[in-house]
């Protein structure tokens, strides 16, 4: 426990330059979505509550806003708004307007009667009344709502890092992806006392008495807005592209720290989810992304990947991955799942990744019509020796993968399959493994290298990035170590690559990552 | 000083307020008086247009209200809520200060005004930097007499404003009441369904009916020369005491009073006033004091009582 302490703090003083700007961003994504949140939800709820008509569908509006799940709605931004804060932004706007619309028309709409009968006959105007009794009695419920408007902010700032604007969530989504718990600390704690902080110091404020609450209504807004402008202080330097990159990628040997160690490659980099890059590079928003080399969206947005000519990139080759036991207990297993090696290569398998991600085809259809193309399919034979489990990770490559080999099995043998698909990550699909659920699944040479055996950097560094010399060796240390047998690879690489639009790198004549760093460095 | 000609108010189909019309005199004290939903309240509001009428004229000081700005006739107008009304999030200063806030009064003229204001009502100085919650309900009703009056304005409209203080505060506010010199130069509208109250404090009552008007006339009247059965059956639970508070003993002579352990009592109270000082003693008397404050004779239970009868007997048989 100790030590695991003490090496989240040593992340922490290691990237403390990170933190610290993340949490600036945060903090200042945070206020500018709140002030713009107040000032559409305050007088959007004083207007309801003089047309009590209009507070049905409006409350109603800001309810179904509030129900859109934060990826899509951020989603939804892209188009509009393109990537960056703006439709972060907008997003969070959005996400702060219910509580402060409802609690500002709760407030008002509560103010004890009488006190507003008596300000009218005491000769107030509508406004006066507004101003100097609605308002100031209203204040507490308005302060609860901007309260919790606050927390709700702050959480949902995390998902600003994927769409590129920046916060915590990049500690805590890059740690997701690379299993680093104490990245993913090092972004969720400052997170939640963030969230905790400003709902403390809300708080205090809300308690506050007659006198002193009118003071805070009127330095709150200064506040929010001076807390709003921390957002510009770490846009720091600029360059003549901009890159993308998963936050992942940005925290990986093989990837962004590879890219400056090995090629010192310095080039304006935002983080951002997978699931908009390609598209945002298509719109021009990016000019260099990271992405996979067999992805389909590479062939739907034109895209190019650069050469890896440095080699920073390892290997991930594609194979079947077998317990010892299952292959014994199944002897026609090995031969049928071989049927597929060398069969792939890099451009069927974007083509393939093409019809499911892009023109959404069922992983099915897909598989049963490269087969048949092929001359590989088989019809059934609903045979009844055993039932064969596999698995497969949570995106379609390995859907289609999984697929293939289900129709590989039930027609070249008497077994049954039950498929598992969807595991989630790598580790939940050989936990699955090992732990025998399942009898095999897909797995890249790169991913047992790094991730499941994580390599030392010597020995990463031994391989020198040599297909076959990765693939041997996480053979040898699967067997000794696992029991699992690493079947022939099905042909195709699916490694981080760097990818830039056909025709931008055309025109720039830039075809490798040495190319792209010469070009930023050309004044 | 206000008149209202066939004044009504509908809310859909209900009549609220139907065709009333009556008229109050310059420093008067009328009474509104009916049981609940009769359509008082909803006369009183339409005097400083809280409640817009459907048909009929207002005049106060001949001029038509319903020609003038709401906000400039209301400042002019004093009302004192039920429930008081106050704001909870100024002081009992801040309060009693609106008003002329509204009015632009420089900071001294409001200030003095409210310590004046508060040496009448009885309220402590220290009551000024208080929040309404912080007081008592008959300070806090005393604190919204205050705002009404503060302005010094002509008219001074109460809707049940003793409504909700329990019966002991309530008689002591009610002696306050008829003694603060402030209300003897207003002419005041006042809403109850308490007919104690309304034989207590008003110079006449109009009581109502299913928003019209059944009788308007002194208490006397009312009690002794009702117009319908309906006066009749409204007034007759309390019929005794009621007679009792409509009827004054035998006035001293021009200019002068009464006096009672010391205190000088106005000549024009009511016999349930002195009877109730007696507390019920046979042996007491009042003394009766010429304009100089001479004791020129004496009135004692048995004199009082006769002249009760006296009175009684004569009214019912006129």
């Amino acid at each position: 426990m100790n030590n695991q302490q003490q090496t989240l703090w040593d992340f922490m003083r290691e990237q403390s330059d990170k933190l610290a700007t993340q949490t600036l961003e945060h903090i200042g994504l945070t206020f500018i979505s709140l002030f713009l949140a107040v000032l559409v939800g305050l007088p959007l709820g004083i207007l309801i509550s003089r047309k009590r008509k209009l507070s049905s569908p409006v409350l109603g509006v800001a309810g179904i806003l509030q129900t859109i799940p934060s990826i899509a709605l951020l989603g939804f931004m892209i188009p509009l708004l393109g990537i960056g804060p703006k439709p972060a932004i907008v997003a969070l706007l959005l996400y702060a307007l219910l509580p402060i619309i409802r609690n500002t028309y709760t407030g008002i709409t509560g103010v004890d009667s009488a006190v507003k009968e008596a300000a009218t006959a005491m000769g107030m105007s509508t406004w006066q009344i507004l101003f100097k009794v609605e308002l100031p009695l209203a204040m507490p419920v308005i302060l609860a709502g901007i309260r919790t408007a606050t927390v709700i902010t702050v959480g949902v700032a995390t998902l600003a890092s994927y769409i590129a604007a920046g916060g915590l969530g990049e500690f805590i989504f890059g740690g997701i992806s690379l299993n680093n718990t104490n990245m993913i600390l090092a972004g969720a704690i400052p997170a939640a006392l963030l969230a905790i902080i400003f709902d403390f110091l809300l708080s205090r404020v809300q308690k506050l008495n007659t006198k002193k609450i009118k003071i805070a209504a009127k330095v709150l807004p200064l506040l929010f807005l001076v807390m709003a402008l921390v957002y510009f202080i770490p846009r720091a330097y600029g360059s003549k592209l901009i890159a993308g990159f998963t936050p992942e990628f940005m925290g990986r040997q093989d990837g962004n720290l590879g890219l400056q160690s090995k090629y010192g490659l310095r080039i304006h980099t935002v983080v951002i989810s997978d699931a908009v890059m390609y598209k945002a590079a298509y719109e021009k928003q990016l000019d260099v992304i990271s992405g996979y080399s067999t992805d389909g969206r590479l062939k739907a947005y034109n895209l190019v990947v650069l050469n890896d000519d440095k080699g920073i990139f390892p290997p991930y080759y594609a194979a079947p991955i077998v317990r010892d036991d299952a292959l014994k207990q199944f002897p026609e297993l090995e031969k049928t799942l071989n049927l597929l090696s060398g069969k792939i290569n890099d451009t069927v398998m974007t083509e393939l990744n093409y019809r499911t991600d892009y023109l959404h085809e069922s992983p099915e259809r897909v598989a049963k019509d490269f087969l048949v193309s092929n001359n590989l399919w088989k019809p059934e034979r609903g045979g009844s020796a055993g039932t064969v489990r596999i698995g497969s990770k949570i995106f379609g490559e390995q859907y289609i993968l999984a697929n293939m080999y289900t129709m590989l099995i039930k027609g070249y043998t008497d077994y049954d399959v039950s498929t598992k698909t969807g595991l989630g990550g790598t580790k939940i699909c050989f936990d699955a493994l090992t732990n025998n659920q399942i009898d095999l699944y897909p797995e890249y040479t790169g991913t047992g290298l790094l991730v499941i055996l994580q390599a030392s950097p010597k020995t990463v560094d031994s391989l020198q990035g040599n297909k076959d010399r990765v693939y041997n060796y996480v053979k040898t240390e699967f067997e000794n170590k696992y029991q699992i047998k690493w079947l022939q690879p099905i042909g195709f690489n699916n490694a981080y690559a760097l990818m830039m639009r056909q025709k931008q790198a055309k025109d720039l004549n830039v075809k490798s990552i040495s190319d792209l760093k010469n070009y930023l460095e050309r004044k | 000083m206000i008149k209202v000609e066939h004044l009504s108010k509908h809310f859909g189909r209900v009549k609220a307020v139907d065709d009333i019309s009556l008229s109050v005199n310059e420093h008067e004290n009328l009474i509104l008086l009916g049981t609940s939903g009769c359509g008082k309240t909803t006369t009183l509001k339409m005097l400083n247009r809280l409640i817009e009428p459907t048909h009929g004229k207002i005049f106060i000081n001949n001029k038509n209200i319903l020609e003038q700005q709401p906000e400039i006739l209301r400042r002019g107008i004093g009302y004192v809520l039920q429930n008081n009304g106050l704001f909870p999030h100024y002081t009992v200063a801040e309060n009693i200060a609106v008003v002329p806030q509204l009015l632009k009064w420089d900071a001294k003229r409001i200030q003095h005004r409210v310590s004046e204001l508060l040496e009448k009502l009885h309220l402590s100085k220290d009551h000024l930097k208080a929040y309404p919650n912080e007081l008592s309900g008959g300070q806090q009703q005393r604190v919204g007499l205050a705002r009404a009056l503060v302005a010094d304005p002509p008219v001074l409209l109460m809707d049940e404003p003793f409504g909700a203080l329990d019966n002991i505060t309530k008689t002591k506010i009610h002696t306050e009441f008829k003694a603060l010199d402030e209300l003897k130069r207003k002419t005041i509208i006042m809403v109850t369904h308490d007919v104690q109250e309304a034989f207590e404090l008003g110079d006449r009552i109009c009581l109502m009916d299913k928003g019209k008007i059944v009788q308007t006339g002194t208490p006397s009247e009312l009690l002794f020369k009702p117009v319908n059965k309906f006066v009749k059956d409204f007034l007759n639970e309390q019929r005794l005491q009621l007679e009792f508070k409509a009827i004054k003993p035998p006035p001293p002579p021009e200019g002068g009073a009464f006096e009672l352990h010391g205190v000088i009592i106005p000549g024009d109270v009511s016999l349930w006033w002195i009877l109730e000082q007696f507390k019920f003693s046979e042996n007491e008397s009042i003394s009766i004091l010429d304009h100089q404050h001479k004791k020129v004779g004496a009135l004692g239970f048995e004199e009082l009582m006769s002249a009760f009868y006296q009175y009684k007997q004569q009214h019912s048989h006129e």
